[in-house]
């Protein structure tokens, strides 16, 4: 969806603010949403596809105000709600109100804890080959969806060449929209700076984004 | 930890932090008496990431590539299966990509869309990383954003911007500072920053 969270290019944002010495957490209620975020998610109710678009889904307003975990916090929050892992009773009385066993079983306890800590594995398998090869051109799709992508604004429609195939992967889109994994090719591809900023733009500076198949047409 | 300040953070006053820390609470409270996560779970992921993973593990990371051509021939051919091989090194992740500086070549890494970054090997990622002025600039104005981290590379350097995209994690293999050569591995290690294996920032040097 054409939203906030889609940043690149973007003007007016002023200097990036710097830290020393930056701690983990600024406040211990930002550690208690990133373990309830990885617990929630060991659950196996939705993926952090679902996750990210609804963070996605966030008001720009909003989005640009809250800190990064409080957005993690009203999504999960919200995302909870809509997926029945409780009801606006208990968000209101914060108490759980009836045993959730049944929503979900998969539990993550301190036996399978390092779950939490491992990226997991989102290539699969199959029959199908590459429809591109490193090297080939590519031109990236032009879409207006409001659903979930992974191609961002600025590379949309755009000529780049592929520089790695990635592997066959989780395809975020059809995850989202229609809960299925649909695995697609990922590729690496490669645009001259030019190519997304116009002429203006530093000749040294290249952009690569990692796009799955349905986001590439060949030249 | 006393400190509610944040550099993404417009109203950071102490209601809005009192009212979060109430919702947090709630959320957690309701998902405990419910069954579905458990207190001790939280407090050990918590445990994990302020004291285990950080980027002292992709140091070591950049150092072992520093030192053997093999291995970071290895690295740079499949990241993880590299890392994952090594018995000293902890367990990282799938889909890790290592990219490494040259001469003719700096990489820098983002996250235009969210704030996916190599967790595995540096840790949790900095306020800057996923705030919208490094998001929103790096891609099309990189040096201006470099020079605030204090980087001016050669005008005539290369620059590729990895907008991390996809399931795909990038670690930047920042360059040997010369001068090195007696040094050991794990001195070689302690050269290595953060910001540097993000490319937003050089090693440091011997003399510092």
């Amino acid at each position: 969806m054409n939203s906030i969270h889609d940043l690149g290019g973007m003007h007016g944002f002023g200097p990036v603010g710097l830290e020393d010495k930056e701690p983990a957490f600024h406040v211990s209620w930002e550690g208690r949403v990133l373990g309830l975020q990885r617990s929630i998610l060991a659950l196996g109710l939705w993926n952090i596809d679902v996750f990210r678009h609804a963070q996605e889904k966030i008001r720009p307003i909003d989005y640009l105000s809250w800190s990064y975990y409080e957005r993690w916090m009203h999504t999960l929050t919200a995302t909870a709600l809509e997926r029945g892992l409780f009801d606006e009773e208990e968000l209101r009385t914060g108490k759980g109100l009836s045993d959730g066993s049944s929503i979900a079983q998969k539990k993550l306890t301190m036996k399978d804890i390092n779950k939490a800590f491992l990226r997991g594995n989102f290539e699969r398998m199959g029959d199908s080959e590459p429809e591109f090869s490193i090297g080939d051109l590519v031109v990236t799709k032009q879409t207006y969806t409001a659903g979930h992508t992974r191609l961002p604004r600025y590379a949309r429609d755009k000529l780049g060449t592929v520089i790695a195939i990635r592997g066959r992967h989780v395809f975020p889109d059809s995850v989202v929209d229609q809960g299925s994994e649909d695995p697609q090719w990922l590729y690496t591809v490669e645009f001259e700076g030019c190519e997304l900023w116009g002429e203006a733009v530093d000749p040294t500076v290249s952009n690569l984004i990692d796009a799955f198949e349905p986001y590439l047409s060949r030249l | 930890m006393s400190d509610a300040h944040h550099h993404d953070h417009a109203h950071s006053d102490a209601s809005t932090l009192t009212d979060t820390q109430k919702r947090v609470k709630a959320l957690e409270s309701i998902l405990v008496d419910k069954g579905l996560v458990d207190r001790k779970v939280i407090d050990q992921i918590i445990e994990h990431f302020e004291n285990k993973v950080g980027p002292h593990i992709g140091a070591r990371v950049v150092a072992r590539a520093w030192v053997s051509s093999t291995f970071k021939q290895s690295l740079i051919e499949d990241a993880t299966k590299a890392i994952n091989g090594e018995a000293d090194f902890s367990e990282v992740g799938q889909h890790l990509i290592a990219v490494e500086n040259s001469d003719e070549i700096h990489n820098v890494v983002v996250c235009t869309l969210c704030s996916c970054y190599p967790w595995d090997v540096l840790g949790l990622p900095p306020v800057w990383y996923k705030s919208a002025p490094y998001r929103s600039r790096v891609v099309s104005e990189p040096r201006s954003v470099l020079q605030e981290f204090g980087l001016e590379l050669p005008k005539d350097r290369k620059i590729r911007i990895w907008d991390s995209t996809a399931e795909t994690r990038y670690l930047v293999i920042p360059q040997r500072p010369t001068n090195t050569e007696s040094m050991s591995e794990a001195e070689l290690a302690r050269l290595v920053t953060r910001d540097s294996m993000i490319g937003t920032s050089d090693v440091l040097t011997t003399n510092e």
